[in-house]
């Protein structure tokens, strides 16, 4: 069964592990700057969101690409970039709504979440469980149900 | 490289001057970084009689090599400078993630120099750094100078900065960095404010590397597993450091009412479970970090409405119980507004306690309370005063210089709960021997962190000591003193050692640095880092006679509770802890002791 990577912002406590996890496995240093996830801190609020490709089912990033690099692997389902036919337009960066496509202008390297081939370092290393890469269906439900849960609570009390 | 960035980077704020400076390899394996480098940078260049507000004094940040990395708990950094409030050797730890940007931006120290005519902030960008014009933030809160500075350099900077208490010299004013988060003690925002420098903003793009990638990563996993299975840790997790309220008054070492008992039998009130179930919006982690005690809280009453974070334990206790407050809300916008204002939350609600104390004793009147009758209990008045001292007006200007300054202006001076004019926190020493004894011989005055014994004595970790006994207390005390000096200057949090140790952390940094680092060698780095800034101090005219504690805690016994009766044994337990440290019966290290440090000369 297809996984998918979650994320659960209200869990995030904003300490950046996944960065480090994500800059270290990929750049072999600790370089938050090129890591392929943020957690985006608003101090005022405290509130912390981590912001990664979705890997999207029909992905403006592909459809944009006009030499294919940017595809969707059917077999896992991960949008991946072969930087061997890029020609480092950076379309994908323009196209992505999320902008969780960037482009290194050292490196010339797109800079986006490829799931570490099934094996999340970013996940490995959240100690808030606010990643959590799980079976899609079970994902789903754990988050319908989590809400559904407050639904319950709020019934209790007018019961 | 691989840890260290390698550089360090000079700012003479005087004539403008920034350069930049190799960081020194062989000073490094010595002094680790942070605290360490920074106090032996301090011993090397300042003068320990100089006035600490002035331009000869040099004020230094300092991260250390775990600081950008994912060691768990670990992106810390230390501000090192001659404090105003004790006039010792000072350095003061914070998290978040301005010590990590400041590795990003390719440094592992910031030394400040002089003075700048006119209010400046520093912009570093990588390698661009610019002194530039902070007219327009003198005077600002700490919330609006960090929004302001972002909107005119990068919206992800992170921001170290002084509030109007920094500007105004209050003597126990702060840093904070990330809007929330604290170099707490000692006066480090006031050095700050003398030289004119409002704020340090950072950008980085760089990188921490790496001597020994695979054998960090099973490290790190291997210290994380620990932390995470620790039940202290996961304590802290759950309520945030405030969780200890509870546990400390319940063996009766909670000081109360500026340490006129030791036992506050509503404390629970102002405890870790009742700010989660009240007041907490949900738990927030420093950079790196996998413990998560900070709080992001809101009160909602009316009267003491604001968003933002805490209280921590020893706030908790400070505007609490030691003001006899069991008002959390209050409590809370207490710190909020020292937060906001930077102040040391710590000595602030204990000058108040010190106030009420005085105003309870008719030394002080409503005459110069400006008209607040400032009895223990009430929450209002310490909110009041807060807001006062923050601002130094009418009476506030007094409490802005601490509680010893406060008390001896009016003759009487044992009023204050300080050891080197620094205000011990919440643990009681009539109750907890070692304590007392780290409190006494601690390098920057009264402090908990730089000793903290209460992990053996009262929680356990990593074996249980009774607290009320003074047998092996020395050698406790000289143990965490060191382990502390040792991690503080890594970059990793005090809260780590609630799972790991020295042999962990020096696993860690030896896979990191590439630096073989034994255990031994470890916490030796932090004996000779305490022993410098012990010479330090003595060369600044403190001598044995300082190494002591306030009156009340030696004679006074504790009235009520389960510690009743206890007094503070330090004269039992100080002339060990000298020996033990090889150091003479003044306590001046030794010849002997200094060679073994590689200190001599």
């Amino acid at each position: 069964m297809k996984k998918v990577l979650m994320i659960h912002a209200d869990k995030c406590t904003g300490c950046r592990n996944c960065e480090l996890a994500c800059s270290f496995s990929h750049e072999g240093a600790f370089r938050p700057r090129l890591s392929r996830v943020h957690a985006y801190s608003w101090e005022r609020e405290g509130i912390s969101v981590p912001m990664m490709c979705q890997h999207c089912g029909e992905a403006p990033c592909v459809s944009v690409c006009p030499t294919g690099a940017m595809h969707l692997n059917e077999a896992n389902g991960l949008v991946e970039w072969n930087k061997n036919v890029c020609t480092r337009c950076k379309m994908c960066t323009v196209a992505c709504p999320f902008g969780n496509a960037v482009c290194d202008a050292a490196s010339g390297s797109i800079i986006k979440c490829d799931m570490c081939k099934g094996d999340p370092e970013c996940v490995k290393f959240c100690p808030s469980e606010a990643l959590t890469y799980v079976e899609d269906t079970i994902a789903v439900r754990t988050r319908n149900k989590a809400f559904a849960a407050k639904f319950k609570e709020a019934f209790k009390e007018v019961s | 490289m691989f840890g260290w960035t390698g550089n360090t980077l000079r700012i003479n704020l005087s004539n403008g001057a920034v350069t930049r400076e190799a960081t020194d390899p062989k000073l490094a394996k010595l002094y680790i970084g942070g605290r360490g480098l920074g106090s032996k940078i301090m011993f090397e260049e300042v003068d320990p009689r100089v006035d600490p507000l002035s331009p000869e004094n040099k004020l230094i940040f300092a991260a250390g090599p775990f600081t950008g990395t994912y060691a768990p708990s670990a992106g810390r950094y230390m501000v090192i400078t001659k404090g105003p409030l004790t006039g010792t050797i000072a350095s003061s730890n914070s998290g978040g993630s301005f010590g990590s940007e400041l590795k990003y931006a390719g440094y592992d120290l910031l030394i400040i120099e002089g003075k700048a005519n006119k209010p400046v902030y520093l912009w570093i960008n990588d390698d661009q750094v610019q002194i530039r014009d902070a007219a327009h933030i003198w005077g600002k809160n700490v919330p609006d100078t960090t929004d302001q500075l972002r909107a005119e350099t990068d919206d992800e900077a992170k921001v170290a900065c002084i509030g109007p208490s920094g500007e105004k010299l209050a003597l126990f004013a702060c840093i904070m960095n990330e809007m929330h988060r604290a170099a707490g003690r000692s006066g480090v925002g006031a050095v700050m404010g003398s030289k004119n420098l409002k704020a340090v903003v950072v950008v980085g793009s760089g990188k921490v590397e790496v001597a020994d990638p695979g054998g960090f990563k099973e490290a790190v996993l291997k210290a994380r597993r620990k932390i995470q299975a620790h039940p202290v840790a996961q304590g802290l997790k759950a309520y945030g450091t405030d969780v200890l309220v509870n546990i400390l008054n319940e063996i009766g070492s909670l000081p109360t009412r500026n340490y006129r008992d030791g036992y506050y039998p509503t404390a629970d009130k102002v405890g870790g479970e009742s700010l989660s179930k009240n007041n907490l919006l949900h738990p927030k982690g420093c950079f790196s970090c996998i413990i998560s005690c900070g709080r992001v809280s809101r009160v909602t009453n009316p009267k003491y409405l604001g968003e933002g974070e805490g209280p921590e334990y020893e706030s908790a206790w400070a505007f609490g119980p030691d003001c006899g407050i069991d008002n959390l809300e209050a409590a809370t916008k207490a710190n909020y507004i020292c937060n906001e204002m930077g102040l040391d939350t710590i000595t602030m609600g204990a000058t108040i306690a010190c106030a009420m104390d005085m105003f309870e004793d008719g030394i002080l009147t409503l005459k110069e309370t400006d008209g607040i009758p400032l009895r223990f209990g009430n929450a209002e008045g310490m909110v009041e005063m807060v807001r006062k001292t923050a601002v130094r007006e009418g009476f506030g200007d007094k409490l802005a210089l601490g509680s010893y300054r406060l008390a001896e202006s009016y003759g009487r001076p044992e009023y204050s709960m300080s050891v080197k004019k620094q205000e011990t926190p919440a643990y009681d020493p009539r109750g907890v021997q070692g304590i007392g004894l780290n409190y006494a011989t601690n390098n920057r005055g009264g402090c908990h962190v730089r000793g903290y014994t209460i992990s053996v004595e009262v929680l356990g970790s990593p074996s249980k000591m009774d607290p009320h006994v003074t047998e092996g207390k020395a050698n406790l005390d000289i143990a965490f003193q060191n382990l502390t000096a040792a991690l503080d200057s890594s970059g990793a949090c005090l809260f780590s050692t609630f799972g790991i140790g020295a042999d962990e952390l020096a696993e860690m940094l030896s896979a990191l640095t590439g630096v073989p680092y034994t255990t031994q060698e470890f916490v030796k780095a932090g004996e000779r880092i305490w022993n410098l800034e012990r010479i330090w101090n003595l060369k600044a005219g403190f001598t044995a006679k300082d190494d002591t504690l306030p009156e009340r805690m030696l004679k006074d016994p504790i009235k009520t509770g389960p510690s009743k009766g206890g007094v503070s044994q330090l004269p039992k337990m100080l002339p060990e802890y000298y020996e033990l440290r090889g150091w003479d019966k003044e306590g001046v290290p030794t010849e002997g002791k200094l060679e073994e440090l590689l200190l001599a000369g």
